[in-house]
């Protein structure tokens, strides 16, 4: 499996990852150009894709059209245009929500789309030679170009590193700003256009043409041009078309029952009644939501394929992780001196010390650091005539040849098959002790002699262990991916306090155990940054690739992490959970809210034919007429006032689907079918006082 | 209301709601197979029709042997309708019927509806009532209860295309569940005075020296099947009111406990089926509550009584007991109007039509609400997992995932399958009522005028379209026009409700059954019944409110305005 792994990045960064530039939830000029697309949106073909709202302009355009009629010859029409205006009202507001939604995805796409100007590149003609080019336009690139980019340059393009090594400024996208490593062949290959070329050269080999860019189609989601709705939303929709086509019967055939012993109602009257009874609330705020679950991930710095890729975020059942990098600080680090029988701690901690004085990588610093916090040694500069013994794979040691000896440590076996000894049985023991324990053991000796071990730990991330159990009380499987051996994993696993652990695991592991889960109709999400991780992320049902993947895995996956910090993975899932009980709660809340409209408008619609139907006149509205147009008022506001909290989001705190359901359904179930009650007087008590009706 | 009334529907509530948990095991072993007592006649069935039991059929194929059975049967009822007159065991020589009514009644009981407009000793032959009648009574509500079976199998298996073979089903559910239930029961009536005789009406004596033709015939076994199959056609005209088709408090309630046993019972079968018996005890629970609240309702209404006579100076104590049997009294009114309708069964003790406002208005809300408070045999079941598909699918959104029942995920083709079905009612109800009201010539067939003539006709197509079969009364139903379109309304309320059902099922049957955890939905225990309830409530009847505003409610309302009509 893959070694290389992004830089650690502690797990209680989430909040600070945040983009603090995010816009406020409403701001002015993001307003003023949502009110103008609002108006554009009114557009019927456009508005065939969401059935209730074309349904409300439909019935919206009848009414206006009868109050025109009725002012032309001369008869009552304020009551009908008051209805006709606060219709369109509704309508106006279902398209206001959707523009507003999509005008904070947009201007988190035109931050991203910035700086991509107009760049030139530099077209290879032939390839492996970097010295002849010829300038092109970005846009006129094509797919399998070659293009030579050198320090302070743009890349033009998304590509793949066919030559050359360079640091690259990606701030553009991911809003870090140190530079990463791009360089050719292996897992760090891919690049995305719209980043900087900070330091030598690359020739790229372009992989998508303009337009057709990760970061353009990306782009395009979050805007909502290229928007598929999801299968939920699909399914949601239809149930909605199902709704009011239900209510559009009860409404229509009204007609006919009213007339039966008197005179049916006036058609006005019988719009606001559909319209009120209709879905209009989930209706008008559905493509909003979607779009803002969208904008909340892009917010978060992962870029999802589709919306649909969102939405399976929520279902997840198992979470697979690598360990190294994602659970654990992925570098070993110093944790116990433990001395072979008749050595004294000190001489050991002397030892590992001069045996590490050479050795750069994080291990040996950490027995360094660790001989200097524990034994309070001094770390003493290199001792002239010192000669250091580099690690190779035939030895697998390192040291120092001093005056006074010869250094070295190593891997247990190693170092006792090069001193030719065995190990006295308390060595032996501690060792198996460490292996169990998750830790590495390394062997310490000093001329030939083992004087003890060095016990290396890989740290838990802190706060995992939290984590790990709020997925598990959401129902969510955790299983931890490493190359180390079973005892090792086991330990960890443990610790970190994982489900499941898949040790040893080579990607055809990983590749089978996703399989076998789904097998058994779970959903599994990933994350993975290598070439060979491109099938199991494919797999998976979730796919998160690293943005410093290979560009396999990014076409692999379903979404990106622009940070490159695999724990996000956690955070997505519950951006998806959010979204789905986002569009939960308001669908219960706008279905809920039928209760009290019923009250409000049946007793007005038949007070003529039978005044003693005011006995259902719950609310005690002063006259028919406020009754009917409070409820259509109410109707119409209800979806403004939720536009924050579709944008925003329903608070999701981690807990099990029982505890979750009683919640939400106590708020936005019972609070539907409150609500509506209080905000329906009260817009009848503003009214009557206007003296309006 | 009084604590004799209550414990008598306690009584009977209780012993069906006991009896459906070992009759529910037995129909789950009878699903699975393995019921064979009667395995060399069962074996000889299937030979003589060439059956192979253990061949699994697709939803389609499922449905479409359904439908060729219940095609044969109306072809069959209706020739024998139309025929009577020229066949034996017909000692009162009664006429064949005309095509219209011959018609309406074969889709009535077909259907499962038994909506009669006709009276039974004044037009059906003994043969007919048994070859005919008897015979789609059992039938009928074996078509039911095999599709709810099969529906449930859907659930339980997980990524599999046959649902079960339609012919081993009706057979065994006829075998060993529907016929010994019925011989067992019809024994009982019989014991309890009920006739069951091929001898020719009785001629009597009266006090006064006049003469009364009494009626009889074979009337214990077809009651108790139509009973037991909530199908709901009286032997004779007046149901289960009638002195001989009902005589005593007994065989009340062992009737009435009747209507509800088997639909309770097929919740336990699907607890069963589907391996966790919460998920049938959840269903149970909702069912029983409604059955529960509509007789507080209806009790509550009847025992106060109607407001004009205690005006009037009448004695208050009996309530309002038009319409009424004096040996039921308000309580054991009220349960069985509630109990009938809430299945759809539709045998009635009282008259519905004498009901209070309020008192009549729940029975017919009872129907509107889709036939699944208990509903019928089977189509209770399967109307009721509509309801519980719509629940999770609106409400499961808010735990987070997408929705699914019994690790079933609920996508846009069981959505659109479901509310395909769920668009059937209104339109079917609301859509028939409000041309019947404009035309001149149906609304000659009311007897009220005001809004009761229209809660007349709203609760005959209410009990059409919900396969129902009870009458409020007060329409003359046997027109043409109401004898075509009713016909209409049983036939959409029938198969346009189950068709899109049972693909549903097929396409549940093929995905797989994810395993629960603690991120789904519970569907089972107080939470999830109320949220079932209430989205039967506002599914299932909101869109009907203002047709009961206009009928009971505007009745209840000029009532205590004291304003008749």
């Amino acid at each position: 499996m893959d070694t290389h792994m992004p830089a650690p990045m502690p797990a209680s960064a989430t909040a600070a990852r945040r983009d603090p530039s995010a816009p406020a939830l409403l701001d002015g000029p993001l307003l003023r150009r949502a009110a103008l697309d609002a108006l554009r949106k009114l557009n019927p073909a456009q508005l065939l894709r969401n059935p209730v709202i074309f349904a409300t302009e439909v019935v919206s355009i009848l009414v206006t059209l009868l109050a025109l009629r009725a002012a032309l010859s001369g008869g009552a029409w304020g009551f009908s245009a008051g209805i006709a205006l606060w219709l369109w009202a509704t309508v106006l507001f279902a398209t206001f929500a959707e523009a507003v939604a999509e005008g904070r995805g947009r201007a988190r796409a035109e931050s991203l789309r910035r700086g991509r100007g107009e760049t030139r590149a530099r077209l290879l003609l032939r390839a492996g030679d970097r010295s002849l080019w010829q300038p092109r336009a970005a846009t006129e690139l094509r797919v399998g170009d070659l293009v030579l980019v050198e320090a302070g340059e743009l890349i033009p393009s998304d590509g793949e590193v066919v030559e050359g090594i360079a640091s690259v400024n990606e701030a553009a996208i991911t809003g870090e700003s140190a530079p990463v490593i791009r360089e050719s062949g292996g897992d760090r290959s891919a690049v995305t256009g719209g980043t900087t070329v900070v330091s030598d050269w690359l020739v790229v080999r372009i992989t998508a043409a303009q337009g057709g860019t990760f970061l353009d189609r990306m782009i395009g989601l979050v805007e909502g041009a290229s928007r598929q709705k999801t299968p939920n939303e699909v399914a949601l929709d239809i149930l909605l078309a199902g709704m009011t086509i239900v209510f559009l019967i009860a409404v229509v055939t009204l007609v006919g029952l009213a007339s039966w012993n008197g005179a049916p109602p006036a058609v006005p009257v019988l719009a606001a009644l559909l319209i009120t009874l209709i879905p209009t609330t989930i209706g008008g705020l559905l493509s909003a939501i979607g779009i803002a679950g969208m904008d909340r991930l892009l917010r978060f710095n992962v870029l999802a394929t589709s919306g649909r890729a969102v939405e399976a975020a929520g279902d997840v059942d198992v979470l697979l992780l690598d360990k190294t990098g994602t659970i654990t600080l992925g570098n070993r680090q110093a944790a116990a001196f433990i001395p072979a029988p008749g050595v004294a701690g000190e001489d050991l901690a002397r030892a590992a010390l001069l045996a590490s004085l050479a050795d750069e990588t994080p291990e040996g610093r950490s027995i360094l650091a660790f001989a200097r916090e524990r034994h309070g040694l001094e770390v003493p500069a290199l001792p002239p005539g010192a000669v250091a013994v580099p690690f190779t794979a035939q030895t697998r040691l390192s040291g120092l040849d001093t005056a006074e000896g010869r250094y070295r440590k190593g891997a247990v076996e190693a170092l006792l098959k090069a001193t030719g000894t065995t190990a006295p049985p308390e060595v032996a023991q501690a060792v198996e002790r460490i292996g169990r324990q998750g830790g590495t053991p390394l062997a310490v000796a000093r001329d030939g002699r083992l004087l003890g071990l060095v016990a290396l730990q890989d740290i838990v991330k802190p706060g995992m262990r939290d984590r790990f159990a709020a997925l598990r009380r959401m129902g969510i499987r955790t299983v931890m991916v490493t190359g180390d051996n079973r005892l090792t994993a086991a330990a960890i696993a443990t610790e970190a306090g994982v489900d499941d652990f898949i040790a040893e695991a080579t990607p055809e592991d990983k590749l089978r155990y996703i399989r076998a889960a789904q097998g058994e109709g779970r959903l599994v999400a990933m994350a993975g940054d290598g070439t060979n991780d491109a099938p199991a992320l494919a797999q998976a049902d979730v796919g998160m690739a690293m943005q410093t993947g290979t560009q396999a895995a990014r076409e692999a996956g379903n979404m990106v992490d622009l940070d490159s910090d695999p724990t996000k993975l956690i955070e997505v899932v519950e951006i998806g959970k959010q979204l789905l009980i986002t569009r939960g709660a308001l669908t219960t809340f706008s279905i809920a809210n039928d209760v009290a409209k019923y009250f409000a408008i049946l007793p007005a619609i038949f007070v003529a034919q039978y005044p003693e139907l005011q006995a259902l006149n719950l609310m005690r509205l002063e006259s028919p007429e406020s009754a009917i147009l409070s409820a259509v008022i109410f109707n119409a506001l209800i979806i403004v006032a939720l536009v924050p909290l579709a944008l925003r989001g329903v608070r999701y705190r981690p807990a099990g689907a029982a505890a979750l359901l009683r919640r939400n359904l106590l708020v936005y179930g019972l609070g539907g079918l409150v609500a509506p009650f209080l905000g329906i007087k009260a817009i009848d008590l503003i009214l009557s006082l206007l003296g309006l009706a | 209301m009084t604590l004799l009334g209550w414990a008598q529907i306690a009584l009977t509530l209780a012993l069906a709601a006991l009896a459906a948990v070992p009759l529910g095991h037995y129909a789950a072993a009878i699903a699975e197979g393995r019921v064979r007592w009667l395995r060399p006649l069962e074996a000889l069935l299937y030979r003589a029709g060439g059956i192979d039991p253990t061949a699994g059929q697709g939803w389609r194929g499922y449905v479409l042997a359904m439908l060729a059975v219940n095609l044969a049967g109306f072809l069959l009822l209706y020739a024998l309708l139309r025929l009577q007159g020229a066949l034996p065991l017909n000692p009162r020589g009664l006429p064949g019927l005309s095509p219209w009514l011959a018609f309406n009644t074969a889709v009535s009981f077909v259907t499962n509806t038994n909506w009669q407009a006709y009276s039974g000793e004044a037009a059906m032959s003994y043969l007919t009532q048994m070859a005919g009648l008897t015979v789609q009574n059992f039938l009928s509500a074996a078509t039911g209860i095999a599709l709810a079976l099969a529906f449930c199998r859907a659930l339980a298996a997980g990524g599999v295309a046959r649902l079960g073979n339609f012919w081993a089903d009706l057979t065994r559910v006829t075998l060993y569940l529907l016929l010994p239930l019925a011989l067992l029961l019809g024994l009982a009536l019989v014991a309890c005075g009920v006739p069951q005789t091929l001898a020719d009406y009785a001629e009597a004596r009266t006090l006064e020296g006049g003469t009364q033709l009494i009626a009889l015939g074979p009337a214990a076994f077809q009651v108790a099947i139509k009973q037991l199959g909530t199908n709901g056609g009286g032997f004779f005209g007046v149901n289960s009111a009638h002195p001989l088709e009902n005589p005593n408090a007994l065989s009340n309630l062992l009737q009435c406990w009747a209507i509800l046993v088997i639909p309770f019972a097929l919740c336990v079968t699907f607890g069963r089926l589907v391996g966790d018996a919460r998920q049938g005890r959840a269903l149970l629970a909702v069912m029983l509550g409604f059955v529960l609240a509509g007789t507080a309702a209806i009790y509550a209404a009847e025992a106060a009584g109607n407001p004009l006579h205690l005006a009037a100076g009448l004695d208050p104590a009996p309530g309002n007991m038009e319409g009424k049997e004096v040996r039921f009294g308000t309580a054991l009114s009220a349960l069985w109007a509630a109990a009938t309708t809430g299945a759809s069964s539709g045998s009635v003790n009282a008259m519905h039509d004498s009901f209070t406002p309020l008192g009549g208005m729940v029975p017919l809300f009872l129907i509107q609400l889709g036939e699944v408070l208990p509903g019928g045999v089977g189509s209770g079941l399967y109307g009721m997992l509509v309801f519980a598909l719509l629940a999770v699918f609106i409400a499961g959104l808010m735990v987070g995932r997408t929705p699914e029942y019994l690790g079933k995920k609920v996508q846009a083709r069981e959505i659109k399958l479901a509310m395909l079905a769920v668009l059937v009612l209104p339109a079917a109800i609301l859509g028939l009522t409000a041309v019947s009201l404009v035309l001149p010539s149906a609304t000659a067939s009311l007897a009220n005028a005001g809004p009761h003539g229209l809660s007349e006709m709203l609760y005959a197509y209410s009990s059409a379209a919900g396969n129902n079969g009870s009458a409020f009364g007060g329409l003359t139903a046997d027109t043409p026009w109401f004898n075509t379109t009713l016909g209409l309304a049983m036939l959409l309320g029938r198969y346009a409700y189950l068709v899109p059902v049972m693909a549903i099922a097929g396409s549940l049957a093929a995905k797989p059954r994810a395993p629960e955890g603690a991120g789904t939905l519970p569907t089972h225990g107080p939470l999830f019944a109320g949220l079932l309830a209430g989205v039967i409530l506002i599914l299932g009847g909101l869109q009907f409110l203002p047709s009961l505003a206009l009928g009971p409610l505007a009745e209840h309302f000029s009532l205590l305005a004291g304003k008749t009509f």
